[in-house]
């Protein structure tokens, strides 16, 4: 039977637009250093180290081996991972994977990434096929604009619903020192942004960002060896369906009922795990990888949060916002801060300062149990539940 | 550690150009011989780990590529980039975590649509050695002389690596490069960059393939053969060339030492009967011998020249053909493990190297072998 795992330890560098002070090295050893510090250790305290981030946008290859100056690696296990957009949320799984094994019992995680080096709509494009949907796909706005058509086809949702979404996101981010945008936004000033791919917007999409996140996770054998409470990672899963554009809108995934269908059975492998039946009411707080605003309606459906087409009067009915029933991203979310191999990483260290009760001005009371998502190419997703409470076995 | 096992192995030949096959068909293959070797449908597969590399396929999240052919629909799945004995491993962690009764590892390459120069020319500091022109070939010329200026190991004691390795793969026939040569005509073959020769280089090559690990449960029920996983390390060393004594392998002889203690084994020289290492250039051979402790650092050469490496010596090495004989990168690493296991069961047909109770797989990492993967396995339990 798998080992128990805890988060002990959280490291993030402030999300900025560029960060010319420090290369890509420097700004994991940032991440490193306060996660070690949070820890109450050093080096010596990590018997292995798993990184990420995706390659095309630093144009680095064998990243994992090129930053063991900073990664703290040197003379350890490194092992790297990388899955797109889910990275981050897909190094705290290795992690868990990795401690669960018993084969460690200290793994330091690690996301990052530096935009500001990377032409990041040109390596996203390089994602997909060559011949059959690079000619025609143009990066992730459109990508998701594709999804938004359908769903304001398919919904009574409108253009505005998505940008209240957006404005929430910011207003989250106002709290947050370590959020890459600090916007206090109106619902009119996403209405007037410009239009990058319709329906989506400027104020619809999320930036792209310089920063690294680190968390170190423990067996649970040294899980209180540490300054801070562990915060256990109670289940995760993923589903990874698609290899084309178009297979998220193909026949089994609409015709056959689905919505979101690797986020519906992600979701619903970890719901299983830990006995959650009403997302709503049992999480308290949600870090969720919504890298546009229309993800925060529909997606919130496909989570279980609300029913088919129920997002926008989940949303609007403030549910969601700080003070809500179940606040959504009191971090600011993607939609303020999008280091894209650091970003799910990000989801997972706020939760589980959340559960910890270390996030200031953007804590939410009393929180027991969170939920995280990622989010990748393809419509890929990651999905893991964090709790205070330890499991009473593990559920992986 | 619990035991786990690897159930099932399966590998598309090795070829120079498979120009009719993309990423996703080769694949397919490589998959369905593992589960065909298992016996196994996918629906017993409970989670898939790809490997791949964004840089060598021209695309991000590479593995999107195979997402359908790998079999993982409505599976967890996660794509480690690197060596396939690193994702192999990861795939062994999966396992032992408790969540999955079975894991299936697959990886793929092709080299052939590969600007191999540019891709490992990325792996150096962006700012002060790319525009050296450096890439995996000017290095490991780089360490390999390092290795030759303080050991009395020689170009011809390499060649002779070259000489038996490419020898070997004319009994193998998933081997793209079978090679009858002398040392001399190594010797003579133009230098690549020096002490480099051709013929000391592996080829660039397409392949794919496919193990399945399974837990002590699963594995008893799915195989009669099952091949046991005794034990693991991997290790990373500095990054900067001039941080390393490239002549060393200190992070070798870590992650050997941490497979050897978790395998029981305190001499490899004795408990070990083959070896499956990753041999892009012939100097590598010897040197990887020695940190992985079959002799004294600087008896390397001599270890080969001896005839003990030779597939009816005392240690076989690459019977298989090694990387010499077929490279895919990311691919090679999984091949050292199932030509292994292969052997292990006694299954290796023509190149089988006698009866081996024991084996040790390798994989490498960055420049000149700068993160090692080290795997035991064995037969019995």
């Amino acid at each position: 039977m798998g080992k128990r795992v805890a988060v002990v330890g959280v490291g993030m560098t402030k999300q900025r637009a560029h960060r010319p002070d420090v290369n890509g090295v420097e700004i994991i050893n940032e991440a490193v250093r306060a996660a070690l510090a949070d820890a109450g250790i050093t080096r010596a305290g990590i018997d292995a180290v798993f990184i990420g981030n995706m390659d095309h946008f630093e144009g680095i290859n064998y990243m994992e081996t090129w930053s063991v100056d900073g990664s703290g690696g040197l003379m350890k296990p490194v092992m790297k991972l990388t899955t797109g957009g889910t990275t981050g949320t897909t190094m705290a799984m290795a992690g868990y994977y990795a401690v669960a094994s018993g084969l460690f019992d200290r793994v330091l995680v690690i996301g990052w990434e530096k935009n500001s080096e990377s032409d990041t709509t040109g390596a996203i494009t390089t994602a997909f096929d060559p011949f059959w949907d690079r000619p025609v796909f143009a990066g992730a706005v459109a990508g998701l604009a594709l999804e938004a058509t359908h769903y304001l086809h398919e919904t009574e949702a409108t253009e505005e619903d998505a940008a209240y979404v957006a404005v929430r996101e910011r207003k989250h981010a106002l709290n947050n020192p370590y959020a890459h945008l600090h916007l206090d936004l109106t619902i009119a000033d996403i209405m007037n942004s410009p239009y990058l791919s319709w329906p989506v917007k400027m104020g619809d999409m999320c930036p792209r960002s310089d920063g690294a996140c680190a968390l170190l996770l423990v067996s649970e054998d040294r899980a209180d060896e540490y300054p801070q409470k562990p915060v256990w990672i109670q289940a995760v899963a993923d589903r990874h369906l698609w290899a084309y554009t178009s297979d998220p809108y193909g026949n089994e995934s609409i015709a056959g009922g689905n919505w979101f269908a690797s986020l519906e059975r992600a979701s619903r492998d970890v719901y299983d795990k830990v006995g959650i039946t009403d997302p709503l009411k049992q999480f308290d707080v949600a870090e969720l990888y919504l890298p546009y605003s229309f993800a925060g309606l529909r997606w919130m459906e496909s989570l279980g949060f609300c029913d088919r087409g129920g997002g926008p009067e989940l949303v609007l009915s403030g549910a969601t916002d700080m003070g809500g029933e179940c606040p959504v991203n009191p971090s600011g979310g993607v939609m303020s801060s999008n280091a894209i191999g650091a970003t799910g990483l990000l989801r997972v260290a706020d939760v589980a300062l959340q559960i910890q009760g270390r996030c200031e001005e953007r804590q939410v009371p009393d929180v027991e149990l969170g939920l995280v998502t990622g989010f990748g190419g393809c419509m890929w997703s990651d999905v893991l539940i964090l709790g205070k409470e330890k499991p009473e076995k593990a559920k992986g | 550690m619990e035991p786990v096992a690897v159930v099932g192995v399966g590998m598309t030949d090795i070829r120079k150009e498979r120009r009719t096959d993309s990423f996703a068909d080769m694949i397919f293959e490589a998959v369905q011989k593992a589960l065909g070797d298992a016996g196994m449908t996918i629906d017993e597969v409970d989670n898939v780990i790809t490997v791949s590399n964004d840089f060598f396929d021209g695309r991000t999240i590479s593995s999107m590529a195979i997402q359908d052919a790998c079999g993982s629909y409505n599976k967890n799945i996660t794509t480690v980039e690197g060596d396939g004995t690193f994702g192999a491993l990861f795939g062994v962690m999966r396992v032992l975590s408790g969540s999955y009764g079975t894991t299936l590892v697959c990886a793929h390459q092709k080299g052939s649509e590969s600007e191999s120069r540019l891709i490992t020319n990325a792996m150096f500091d962006p700012i002060y050695e790319r525009s050296l022109g450096i890439e995996a070939i000017t290095s490991s010329a780089l360490q390999a002389r390092a290795y030759m200026n303080r050991y009395p190991v020689s170009e011809e004691q390499c060649a002779m690596v070259s000489v038996k390795n490419h020898g070997n793969a004319f009994k193998n026939p998933i081997a793209q490069l079978p090679l009858a040569l002398t040392v001399d005509d190594v010797m003579a073959s133009p230098y690549i960059s020096d002490p480099i020769k051709l013929l000391d280089c592996c080829p660039l090559s397409d392949g794919a393939s496919a193990v399945i690990i399974a837990n002590v449960d699963r594995a008893k029920k799915i195989t009669k053969k099952p091949v046991w996983v005794k034990g693991l390390g991997f290790c990373c060393d500095a990054y900067h060339l001039g941080d390393r004594d490239l002549s060393e392998v200190a992070s070798l002889s870590q992650a050997a030492k941490a497979a050897y203690a978790m395998a029981g084994i305190s001499d490899p020289a004795k408990e070990v009967d083959l070896v499956e290492l990753y041999d892009a250039f012939s100097y590598m051979e010897p040197m990887w011998l020695e940190g992985l402790g079959f002799c004294e650092r600087g008896e390397g050469g001599e270890l080969t020249a001896s005839g003990k490496t030779a597939m009816d010596g005392e240690l076989p090495v690459n019977a298989s053909g090694g990387c010499l004989s077929g490279n895919p990168v990311m691919v090679a690493g999984l091949n050292r493990i199932i030509e292994c296991v292969l052997q292990l069961r006694g299954e290796a047909g023509e190149h089988q190297a006698g009866k081996v109770k024991t084996a040790l797989a390798h994989g490498t990492n960055g420049p000149c072998g700068q993160s090692h993967c080290v795997w035991i396995l064995g037969g019995d339990k």
